[in-house]
């Protein structure tokens, strides 16, 4: 994770110097600051394309702002019939299962790291680091199909009756887990939604991992100190902040996932205390309701106002990644 | 709406439109209703061949072929749920239905087999309510003597994304229950009192089948492509009747379409002994000004050879063909709308 801002801070200088001697002939220098002129267009275009995306869904939105105001937050209301539209279950969907699927992904995702970089056998290295790659790289709506008609059934007939059976008696827990075994719920979400950003944390995990310098290592191991040791001593503290930032890509996915959650979820309207309950997600609610809204009407600006919430909760989340991301001074 | 076929059908009808290019062939646009798209796709490839109008239809949904139409960016646009008349007045819109399709419970009991359980409108309306919640709920085994219902909790499920099928469904709830239309009402997505959505009629049956206890809405054409277990639903007359291309036919047959302005009739619940209780016509939006008459008057060609030579591509595809009486109409207000 260091290379790269090795390189670009040595960048400059270097094109510095290669300006003189290119100079040979006058369409050099037009080539020039034409190319210069493109490459400031394209960086500018992104910008221009991001803040282009916020301000329509901004305004697209607004309608539904100025109906509810800052109610429309907190109002766990969703009726197309009645016109009432509030953002709280898509909200509290979104952040709950996208918060309980790194719950389940980090220490796995961490697992397959630390065995990747210290554990593994040479030659299992690389085939097992491309397969956690190439999990990557599988599209959501496969998740989506694999989790309805695989893990749906194996919950609704295996884990939902047997934990609601064994937790009936349990005071908090038994509020926790509750409900007909649909299969589908909160807690399917989430646990398909574990196995998507495993490839990515676990990814970002292995490579962080490797930039620690072998001689820390080495150094740790001659003074005796054990695998774990070594792990938890030395590379944990030197790549804290990194790992941080890959969990953070990991919930940014999560967060905006959309077609493999509408498969499992229940998509229900209602806030459920149980974690095999049906809910929601601004994603997955978006992408359901987006084909049956009318132009104009106070769903679609509802939907718009959604998409724009869920855009600033990404940029929160992209925006801590990156602060933890930058290389510290002195690290 | 969702049917499989849909995609195929539309690739076909794509491909066909490249590959072949028919001499003078017409093009006309399309867009919205999905539940529509199969005979639309079918009656397209049979209009190429027959009368040399090429139908390219995307199936985007009602909500968003009705927004294409009043942009005025396809020929005409598409909807399983009629058009409130002051919309089609301001958007300068005429609106006919094109064919009828049925709306069928699909259940998941153990031991009960097809056509064996039966429901009234008002129970469903329990069901869904959330106030009936066991299979062998008194008022269930009362409607039942002779099927055995298991002390199960009943696992509502209802379409998730925005569907004509669940206007329908709803509407017809709400006629029969008037629980049901105060708290929640009809439109193409409402706000459940109970039970998990299911994106699809395939999410739908898929998770009917299986969560033992479940039950479910889908539309006629896909139960009997599926072979879903359907039930009995009583109709307006009290007879209990089992989901059939006869007990659609007579829905539509039954009904007055006479009374009705912009063909925006409601086929729920018409009276009857054999008419089955829950259908509806699917519609077709045409400008009333259009940009380019010559389109507009291809469209009218091309549902009015539909109308006339496609009835039997409309059963052997599991939709109820319009009655006569009715396509006879659709013609005459093609000709009291756009004269000369």
């Amino acid at each position: 994770m260091d290379d790269p801002t090795v390189s670009s801070t040595a960048a400059p200088p270097l094109t510095g110097a290669r300006k003189m001697p290119l100079r040979r002939a006058g369409s050099g220098a037009v080539g020039d600051r034409v190319f210069a002129a493109l490459a400031y267009a394209a960086g500018m275009l992104v910008l221009v394309l991001l803040g282009g995306i916020i301000l329509s869904l901004l305004i697209g939105g607004l309608p539904a702002f100025r109906a509810f105001g800052p109610h429309f937050l907190v109002d766990a209301n969703w009726d197309p019939v009645q016109q009432q539209y509030g953002a709280a279950v898509p909200i509290y969907g979104t952040l709950i299962t996208s918060v309980l699927a790194l719950l389940i992904a980090v220490p796995l995702a961490f697992g397959i790291a630390f065995w990747l970089t210290e554990l593994a056998p040479a030659w299992l290295r690389r085939p097992v680091g491309t397969a956690v790659e190439l999990l990557a790289a599988v599209p959501s709506i496969i998740y989506g199909m694999w989790g309805f008609f695989m893990i749906v059934p194996f919950m609704s007939s295996y884990v939902q009756p047997f934990v609601i059976d064994g937790l009936a008696d349990v005071p908090v827990l038994s509020d926790l887990f509750q409900g007909p075994p649909f299969g589908t719920g909160i807690a399917t979400a989430a646990l398909i939604l574990a196995v998507m950003v495993i490839p990515f944390i676990a990814a970002t995990m292995r490579d962080v991992f490797q930039t620690v310098p072998a001689v820390f290592k080495e150094s740790a191991y001659g003074v005796g100190c054990t695998t774990w040791e070594v792990m938890r001593s030395i590379v944990i503290p030197y790549t804290r902040v990194s790992v941080m930032g890959g969990i953070m890509l990991g919930l940014g996915r999560a967060l905006g996932e959309t077609m493999a959650v509408t498969f499992v979820i229940g998509n229900t309207n209602r806030i459920s205390p149980s974690l095999f309950g049906p809910g929601n997600t601004i994603a997955s609610l978006v992408a359901l309701e987006f084909p049956e809204s009318p132009a104009g009407s106070l769903k679609l600006a509802s939907l718009l106002a959604l998409g724009f919430i869920l855009f600033v909760i990404s940029f929160i989340v992209l925006a801590i990644s990156r602060l933890l991301l930058r290389p510290r001074a002195g690290a | 709406m969702k049917f499989v076929p849909t995609a195929l059908a539309i690739t076909l009808a794509g491909f066909t439109a490249f590959t072949a290019p028919a001499a003078q062939a017409q093009q006309i646009t399309g867009a919205g209703s999905t539940f529509g798209a199969p005979i639309y796709g079918k009656w397209g490839e049979g209009a190429k061949a027959a009368i040399g109008i090429t139908l390219n239809y995307q199936a985007i949904g009602s909500g968003a072929g009705i927004n294409q139409i009043n942009n005025r960016t396809v020929d005409f646009g598409a909807s399983d749920m009629p058009v409130a008349a002051d919309q089609l007045a301001t958007h300068k819109l005429m609106q006919f239905p094109t064919v009828i399709g049925g709306v069928v419970v699909i259940v998941n009991i153990p031991g009960v087999e097809a056509d064996k359980l039966k429901l009234t409108g008002e129970l469903l309306a329990d069901i869904y309510l959330g106030k009936i919640t066991k299979w062998n709920d008194a008022k269930l085994v009362a409607l039942n003597p002779g099927v055995k219902l298991p002390n199960l909790a009943i696992a509502p499920v209802y379409r998730a994304d925005g569907s004509g099928t669940t206007f329908v469904f709803t509407d017809y709830l709400s006629m029969l229950s008037a629980e049901w239309k105060s708290k929640v009402g009809s439109s193409t997505s409402v706000k459940w009192a109970a039970g998990n959505g299911a994106k699809g009629s395939d999410g739908v049956s898929a998770t009917v089948k299986q969560v033992r206890g479940g039950i479910g809405y889908v539309e006629s054409a896909y139960a009997t492509q599926n072979k879903l277990t359907t039930t009995l639903l009583r109709n307006k007359s009290g007879a209990f009747v089992a989901p059939s291309m006869e007990a659609y036919a007579a829905a539509a047959s039954n009904a007055d379409w006479s009374k009705v302005k912009n063909f925006a009739i409601d086929l729920n619940d018409q009276p009857g002994a054999k008419s089955w209780p829950i259908e509806s016509a699917t519609f077709v939006l045409l400008p009333t000004d259009p940009k380019d008459a010559a389109q507009s008057a291809a469209v009218r060609k091309f549902f009015d050879w539909g109308f006339a030579h496609g009835n039997d591509m409309a059963t052997q595809l599991l939709y109820v063909p319009l009655p006569k009486a009715v396509q006879d109409a659709v013609r005459a207000a093609w000709a009291a709308d756009f004269k000369g």
